[in-house]
């Protein structure tokens, strides 16, 4: 077969498709991270998300409405985790890591007599006149809602930390919660809200898997994407453009590999398939090795309001 | 009463174990500069947690200008008028100058007024301080810089300052002591705690002595002796340190034109440092905050290595040796940050004790930890030093300031060290516990070892070094017998008065 059989158009197209996901997971664990709180359980909870939207999706034939059930089951589900981790005090990764198993348990639960159902299908929405542009407007303008929703969302988690006084206060606290304490600044509420969030994003991640890119539902169909959404916020400094980059490219090599695949390149596929983690984590550890990067400074501590 | 600003009554406040305030009353007037104080574990700190609404009191209460006041949060205290200039620093390392002052503001204003007005008070106040900074690349002096600023941007009515000098130059201490009595002056209330008595005598108006959570007295300090004050406070007699004055004898350290780099983009590159110590002597380096006293003291611990050459260890070229092969020589150092950087916060004494003395005390084999010996090690420091602690499984965090501090040092000097450099030994510490740490100072030095003191406390430099030098942007002034110089020639040294900064040999 030949390389000429892949086109660049739809090939960059399908990449930002291939990509929402593990953006709208990784853009709300950043947010999370960046209050101080670590939360590995973000696959359990696209997983959840991603049945839960799927079942009220062919319930009610409504997409819409199985992003928003979607979201609040993320939500949900890290609402368990931040009771647990926020006023039991628990340690934050093997709540994380507990969260993660029951999400994979419960979301196979719930799915079991849909397996092998079609989704709703969710409309493209073509952007008048931008999706007019050519090659410009079939790559960037003519897709699904969500992938236009992830992007603004990033938009709009780096101007909040960047220059709101709310922002500066959840950096604050994942900063140096003893500090923001003696501020008078709620540190647990702070870290609620950002878990809740985190829950949402990663439950909306979830849906966008089982109701737009494979659609159906199938046992354990996030296959890692949540890991990938934690390691992509770890290397890229928790910096929000960065994590739209790390998603991006591992979505992108993704697609590509598998083209690559299709296209019979006489590379063995097990190296084609481990293609995007490398890629990923090599980019955004390059990009890294210069300038100020370090983790928040009160992430994964427990926080106690002492005296 | 009727005229006072703040009236305590009978403030109580118990923890499991430990009662930290004990009936507590006393009144501050408008416009005066009111003392507190006590030895570390006195109660001051519980008790101004309870004035700035982070401590509930279990008995008491409070009345400000008349009306009952028990803030429920500092947001309370700071919209009633109280604001606080913090002991432990309570700023974010990640977050720049500008952004933490807003973050102690309630309504603080748009970035572009807030750095304007953030340059407009530090100047007006002698506090140099750049907004776009990164607050974790500034020096102990210059963080808090931005935390009384920050205060002082709120127009408080009642300014509380913890230690507000420990780290401020003789120079930089006038100037806030104009400030303080201004804003005095204005109607603006103080209370301030400090262990620097002489500060006390000449700042404060009125004093109340904390101890053990009661108070011992009230008076005029103004009326009383430095030393008057130390014993109310403690309850025993001083022993003040005395300068032995031995002979000094071999050179053991030789410095020889010591230039490094910055290490990052806000630390001070050291510029051709060169000095001698001797057996029996103590070298004071006095100076401003951020001049190079850390990158100095990395560079003769061996957190940095050195160009060869640079630095000899008895006639041996220590340049490239890491710490454990300098502290096998018999190099050794106790840093200026005492969580984190001298001791690991959240490990327990004996782990501390560990992490240091391994190498001379011979605590492991074969890569097995003895813990009993470094149990014995651990108490032997304890005990030698009066680190107050419920004993050696206590986590290094969970000591007061003053408790870790004679650990940090104490742990170095019973590992007998024939040169032992040392960065602000006595920041943040008590008087009587000061003394003590002055005292071993001087008892090492009197036993032919070479100590370098790094201070910026020049009562302290001057009490206990042989020479006195001082640190100005990576240089040092020509080094000079601590006992005949005035205080103009060191605040030359300090300003930076490069022609003197020639070697002696």
């Amino acid at each position: 077969m030949e390389l000429g059989q892949i086109n660049p158009i739809l090939l960059i197209a399908s990449l930002m498709v291939a990509s929402t996901p593990i953006l709208l997971a990784a853009i709300g664990e950043m947010v999370v991270e960046k209050a101080g709180v670590l939360n590995l359980g973000v696959e359990g909870m696209m997983i959840t998300g991603a049945v839960v939207g799927f079942v009220t999706a062919v319930n009610s034939t409504s997409p819409v409405l199985g992003f928003i059930a979607a979201a609040c089951a993320g939500a949900g589900l890290s609402l368990l985790f931040a009771l647990v981790t926020q006023y039991l005090k628990s340690t934050q990764v093997a709540t994380g890591l507990a969260l993660t198993l029951f999400g994979l348990g419960l979301s196979s639960l719930i799915g079991k007599p849909y397996a092998g159902m079609k989704a709703p299908p969710l409309g493209k929405m073509h952007i008048p006149g931008l999706s007019e542009i050519p090659v410009l407007g079939p790559i960037l303008f003519q897709h699904d809602p969500m992938v236009y929703l992830s992007v603004l969302l990033v938009a709009a988690v780096w101007a909040w930390l960047k220059y709101s006084r709310s922002g500066l206060i959840l950096r604050a606290v994942g900063e140096n919660h003893a500090a923001a304490h003696a501020l008078g600044y709620k540190v647990v509420r702070v870290r609620i809200l950002a878990i809740l969030f985190g829950g949402a994003t990663a439950g909306l991640g979830g849906a966008y898997v089982s109701l737009v890119r494979v659609p159906q539902w199938v046992e354990g169909m996030t296959a890692g994407a949540g890991w990938i959404a934690l390691a992509i916020v770890v290397f890229a400094s928790w910096r929000p453009w960065r994590v739209l980059l790390g998603a991006y490219l591992f979505g992108g090599v993704s697609v590509l590999q598998l083209n690559l695949q299709a296209a019979g390149v006489a590379i063995p596929v097990e190296y084609l398939s481990m293609s995007p983690y490398l890629v990923t984590i090599l980019v955004l550890v390059i990009i890294s090795l210069r300038g100020n990067h370090g983790a928040p400074g009160s992430l994964g501590r427990v926080f106690h309001a002492s005296h | 009463m009727t005229d006072a600003l703040l009236t305590l009554e009978g403030l109580t406040k118990a923890y499991p174990g430990v009662i930290a305030n004990s009936d507590v009353s006393f009144s501050i007037k408008p416009g005066e500069v009111h003392a507190l104080l006590g030895e570390n574990g006195a109660g001051k700190s519980t008790l101004v947690k309870t004035i700035y609404g982070l401590v509930k009191p279990d008995t008491g209460r409070m009345m400000l200008n008349g009306a009952e006041f028990s803030p429920a949060n500092p947001r309370a205290a700071r919209a009633a008028g109280v604001a606080m200039v913090f002991q432990h620093f309570s700023l974010f390392e990640a977050l720049n100058v500008a952004e933490n002052i807003a973050l102690g503001m309630d309504n603080p204003p748009p970035t572009g007024e807030l750095a304007g007005r953030i340059r407009d008070v530090s100047e007006a106040y002698g506090l140099p301080l750049d907004p776009g900074r990164m607050v974790g690349d500034l020096s102990a002096g210059e963080r808090q810089r931005v935390e009384i600023i920050r205060c002082l941007l709120q127009n408080p009515r009642l300014l509380i300052m913890d230690e507000p000098t420990s780290v401020l130059t003789p120079q930089e201490v006038d100037i806030l002591f104009h400030t303080l009595r201004k804003l005095a002056g204005e109607g603006t209330s103080i209370l301030y705690i400090s262990h620097k008595l002489e500060e006390i005598r000449s700042l404060c108006e009125d004093a109340t002595v904390l101890r053990l959570g009661k108070v011992v007295a009230t008076c005029d300090p103004r009326e009383k002796t430095a030393r008057e004050l130390a014993e109310m406070m403690v309850g025993t007699s001083l022993h003040t340190p005395e300068r032995e004055g031995g002979e000094t004898g071999e050179v053991l350290l030789s410095v020889a034109g010591l230039s490094l780099p910055a290490p990052s983009d806000f630390g001070t590159p050291l510029k051709d440092i060169s000095f001698d110590l001797r057996a029996g002597e103590v070298l004071g380096i006095g100076g401003v905050a951020g001049n190079g006293q850390d990158e100095l003291l990395a560079a003769l611990s061996g957190e940095r290595a050195v160009p060869p050459g640079m630095v000899r260890f008895k006639g041996r070229d220590i340049g490239r040796l890491r710490p454990n092969a300098r502290r096998a020589l018999g190099l050794l150092a106790a840093p200026e940050e005492r969580l984190g950087h001298a001791a690991a916060p959240e490990m327990s004494l004996t782990e501390n004790a560990l992490l240091t003395g391994d190498t001379r005390e011979q605590l492991t084999s074969n890569g097995f930890i003895k813990w009993g010996k470094v149990r014995d090690f651990a108490a032997r420091v304890i005990d030698a030093f009066d680190v107050r602690t419920p004993g050696t499984e206590t986590a290094a965090g969970a000591l007061s300031g003053g408790n870790l501090q004679k650990f940090v040092i104490g742990r170095e000097i019973l590992q007998r060290p024939e040169v032992f450099v040392v960065n602000q030994p006595t920041w943040g510490v008590d008087a009587a516990a000061a003394a003590a740490i002055r005292q071993a100072i001087l008892d090492l030095s009197a036993k032919g070892a070479g100590v370098i003191v790094i201070s910026q406390d020049l009562d302290e430099l001057m009490e206990i070094s042989d020479h006195f030098t001082a640190l100005n942007e990576g240089r040092i002034a020509r080094i000079r017998p601590a006992r005949d110089l005035t205080i103009d020639e060191i605040g030359l040294m300090m300003g930076g008065a490069h022609d003197m900064a020639e070697a002696i040999v």
